[in-house]
């Protein structure tokens, strides 16, 4: 088993969540992550799912996926030749006496603090997921109160775009003579 | 509806339906009427190309589009209202979806305010049938209709064929609308390959010639790419034997000497040992089901594998593909006729002169056959006889269990779509509403429904349907009063502890007082004397519906048979009697 990233364009459509996530269910892969949004075309919106299979099943999920009628492009980043992040909030314990220190490890991390109370300090921080792990771990004996992450969105390197597409249409087939 | 409407004139939503569904070629639709599709109906009245066929239950509608669909190739469509008649339709939905059937439904659903209140008579039918559908619409704009029906019939008939769910909210149904039949469709993630690729199919050529041990096994995708003809030049041009599935009976002709039958579970000894002991397997739009394969750890250990499927997914989903080939079956079998002819040009035939031999002395020793029980009727030899008599131009439809495989063993199929019945599903209680379909799109023709006595109480109620419709099917009841093939498995698996599935259908329904109370001519036959004068009555009768009730041995059972799970290499012809392989057998050797 192993993490693969998959860019799937699909048509910004009402239900098309339901129906990858229904996919995944039903033919027993597991979904690591999955972010969903607007592209630079009104019409498309992309996914980036992360699935943790062996090569064999990951070909099956691109086919069945490929599939889903307003699936229009599925593309597997490679995390050599490409670019992933994810966006953590985490509400951390900071009183007086300890919010120097928190704040402190936000700063070697790059986190951004996005708000502060008397006890607590929230801050946010974006990277990859071992980053974010590391963070976590390093910061955990101060107390975390709440967190959230979103999933992994990324893009490959380089000047080529996955979202160069076709649309042509597809001529209505004219119906069998009416008798 | 009127041609005469102006462009541009304004419509009602459901007078906008019944014109799409028009335009989109549809002549037949099988539902049901109720609340939410009800303004659908109103102009469907006054339709005069759409013939709206009333039916007794929404399953029938769906089995009956089905049956439509595969006996004539175009896409079937069914109607009903929202709630318990669309969920009504979600088994031959489901149905269709396994078996690649062309099908559109069309179903009403609450007022799009209503939508997620659970309104009366509301279910989230789009949501429910999303895994049984190739693909569906929630449609609540009514200016959205023409083009969605539009898409769904394109959608359901190409590539690989399917059903097609469009579910349309009442008040779109009731509003103003304009109609306007889309001379193009947007969708960008919808493009089946057809055409296979020529470096592909020139590897195909290329394994064909040089392999000793070839199979064509051949599968429900030929019959649903029309491919018969170019599928019998292939096996004659290069002389390898066939095999046919279970959804492929009849697309290639039973009476051809390359044919070794039917492969799988119930398969013929050399249909199976073919497969199992070949080198090379030219999958031709068939999905190595496990019902085929049995043990697939085990399936034909030494067969390399071209694999052409219009499903791409379809290819390595199972069984590794060593050559995978993405397109439609007519042109794939073309292309590879003509690819294989210039390898015989350059000179390179391939010698499969001892495996067809071996394969054919296997054939003769070990052929189809039954044991005929003194005293009582064989339900095979009712089977073989109707086979016969009714001979290779009618349409056969069964249900599911013992007698489906009895009628794909013992009759005798020589024409694509002439064998209709439920293979990935498993669905009992297809064969009447199937056959009913089937005779609507092919009123010329005769159609048997083969049916058990408990598939038969599943959805006879269309008989009905066939009576006052002026649809004569003709239903052969082979009535073992059991669950015959789950008994079957209670005898081979369970210590002969027949737990529940005894039906007593020789005395509870009077099949005969039933089919008099639906308006068919009923007949009953218990022993082997009158099988022919019955089944020469029920052919004498083509202005209405007609059910024989046969009356047969209940202990009679299918084989040969693979055990579920077993390899294909452990079959059986009875219980505990395998066939005897001898030494040299199948080896192909020149000797």
């Amino acid at each position: 088993m192993s993490k693969h990233t998959l860019s799937v364009l699909v048509e910004n459509k009402p239900g098309v969540l339901a129906r990858v996530a229904g996919l995944f269910s039903r033919r027993g892969f597991n979904i690591d992550s999955l972010a969903v949004g607007p592209t630079e075309h009104d019409e498309v919106s992309r996914m980036t799912i992360v699935v943790d299979v062996a090569e064999s099943p990951l070909e099956q999920v691109t086919k069945q996926l490929n599939k889903l009628v307003e699936v229009i492009k599925i593309v597997e980043l490679d995390s050599a030749q490409s670019v992933a992040r994810e966006l953590l909030l985490v509400k951390i314990r900071a009183d007086a006496a300890t919010r120097g220190q928190v704040l402190e490890l936000v700063q070697v991390f790059r986190g951004k603090v996005v708000d502060i109370a008397a006890d607590a300090v929230t801050v946010q921080l974006v990277g990859n997921a071992d980053k974010l792990a590391d963070f976590l771990r390093i910061i955990e004996p101060y107390g975390v109160r709440e967190l959230v992450q979103s999933g992994v969105v990324a893009i490959g390197r380089g000047a080529r775009s996955i979202t160069d597409r076709s649309l042509r249409p597809v001529p209505v087939p004219a119906p069998p003579a009416a008798v | 509806m009127s041609d005469k409407l102006a462009p541009g004139a304004t419509v009602t939503g459901a007078q906008s339906l019944i014109r799409a569904l028009e335009a989109a070629g549809a002549e037949h639709v099988f539902g049901i009427p109720g609340g939410a599709i009800l303004p659908a109906y109103d102009p469907l009245f006054d339709s005069v190309r759409l013939r709206h066929i009333l039916v007794r239950h929404e399953q029938g509608a769906g089995h009956a589009a089905e049956g439509y669909a595969a006996a004539t190739g175009r896409v079937g469509v069914c109607m009903a209202t929202s709630g318990p008649g669309a969920t009504n339709l979600v088994t031959p939905l489901a149905d269709a979806h396994m078996d690649s059937v062309p099908m559109v439904a069309i179903t009403g659903q609450v007022a799009s305010g209503s939508i997620g209140t659970d309104a009366f008579q509301e279910a989230d039918i789009r949501g429910i049938t999303m895994p049984v559908t190739k693909h569906n619409f929630l449609v609540t704009d009514p200016a959205d209709i023409p083009r969605t029906v539009a898409e769904a019939f394109h959608i359901a008939g190409t590539g690989r064929p399917g059903p097609v769910l469009v579910d349309v909210a009442k008040d779109a149904l009731q509003a103003r609308t304009t109609f306007s039949w889309p001379t193009e469709l947007h969708l960008p993630g919808y493009r089946p390959v057809v055409r296979p690729h020529a470096k592909q199919v020139r590897e195909a050529a290329r394994l064909i010639v040089e392999s000793r041990k070839p199979v064509l096994y051949v599968g429900g995708g030929v019959v649903r790419a029309a491919a018969a003809a170019e599928l019998r030049k292939l096996a004659e041009l290069t002389g390898i034997p066939v095999v046919t599935t279970l959804m492929a009976r009849g697309a290639f002709p039973d009476s051809h000497p390359q044919h070794l039958g039917m492969p799988g579970m119930h398969g013929t000894v050399s249909a199976v040992g073919a497969l199992q002991r070949s080198d090379l397997i030219l999958s031709l739009g068939a999905r190595f089901d496990d019902r085929v394969t049995g043990q697939l750890s085990s399936f034909a250990p030494h067969a390399k594998v071209v694999h052409a499927d219009i499903d791409p997914a379809e290819i390595g989903k199972n069984r590794f593909a060593d050559v995978p080939i993405v397109g439609d079956c007519r042109e794939v079998i073309a292309d590879l006729v003509v690819a294989v002819e210039a390898e015989h040009r350059a000179g390179r035939t391939g010698d499969y002169e001892g495996w067809v031999r071996d394969l054919a002395a296997v054939k003769k020793r070990y052929p189809l056959g039954y044991e005929t029980p003194v005293g009582s009727l064989a339900p095979q030899y009712v089977i073989e006889r109707l086979g016969r008599i009714a001979g290779p131009d009618a349409v056969y439809v069964a249900g599911v269990g013992q007698h489906q495989m009895w009628a794909a063993q013992f009759v005798s199929y020589e024409k694509p779509r002439t064998w209709l019945n439920s293979g990935g599903l498993g669905t009992m209680g297809y064969a009447v509403p199937a056959a009913m379909g089937a005779k609507v799109g092919r009123p010329d023709t005769t159609v048997w429904a083969i049916d058990g006595d408990g598939c038969f109480q599943m959805t006879n109620q269309e008989l009905a349907t066939c009576a006052l419709e002026g649809i004569p099917i003709k239903v052969a009841v082979i009535n073992n009063e059991s669950l015959g093939m789950v008994r079957q498995w209670q005898t081979l698996f369970y210590n002969q502890r027949y737990s529940n599935t005894d039906l007593q259908s020789k005395r509870i329904p009077d099949f005969v007082k039933l089919a008099d109370a639906y308006g068919c001519v009923g007949l009953a036959c218990d022993s082997p004397e009158d099988v022919d004068s019955t089944i020469d009555k029920a052919m004498e009768i083509n202005d209405v519906p007609v059910v024989v009730d046969f009356r047969v041995h209940r202990d009679a059972m299918v084989w040969p048979m693979v055990a579920a799970g077993t390899s294909n290499d452990d079959i059986k012809l009875a219980r505990d009697m395998a066939p005897v392989w001898e030494d040299d057998d199948l080896e192909g050797g020149a000797a």
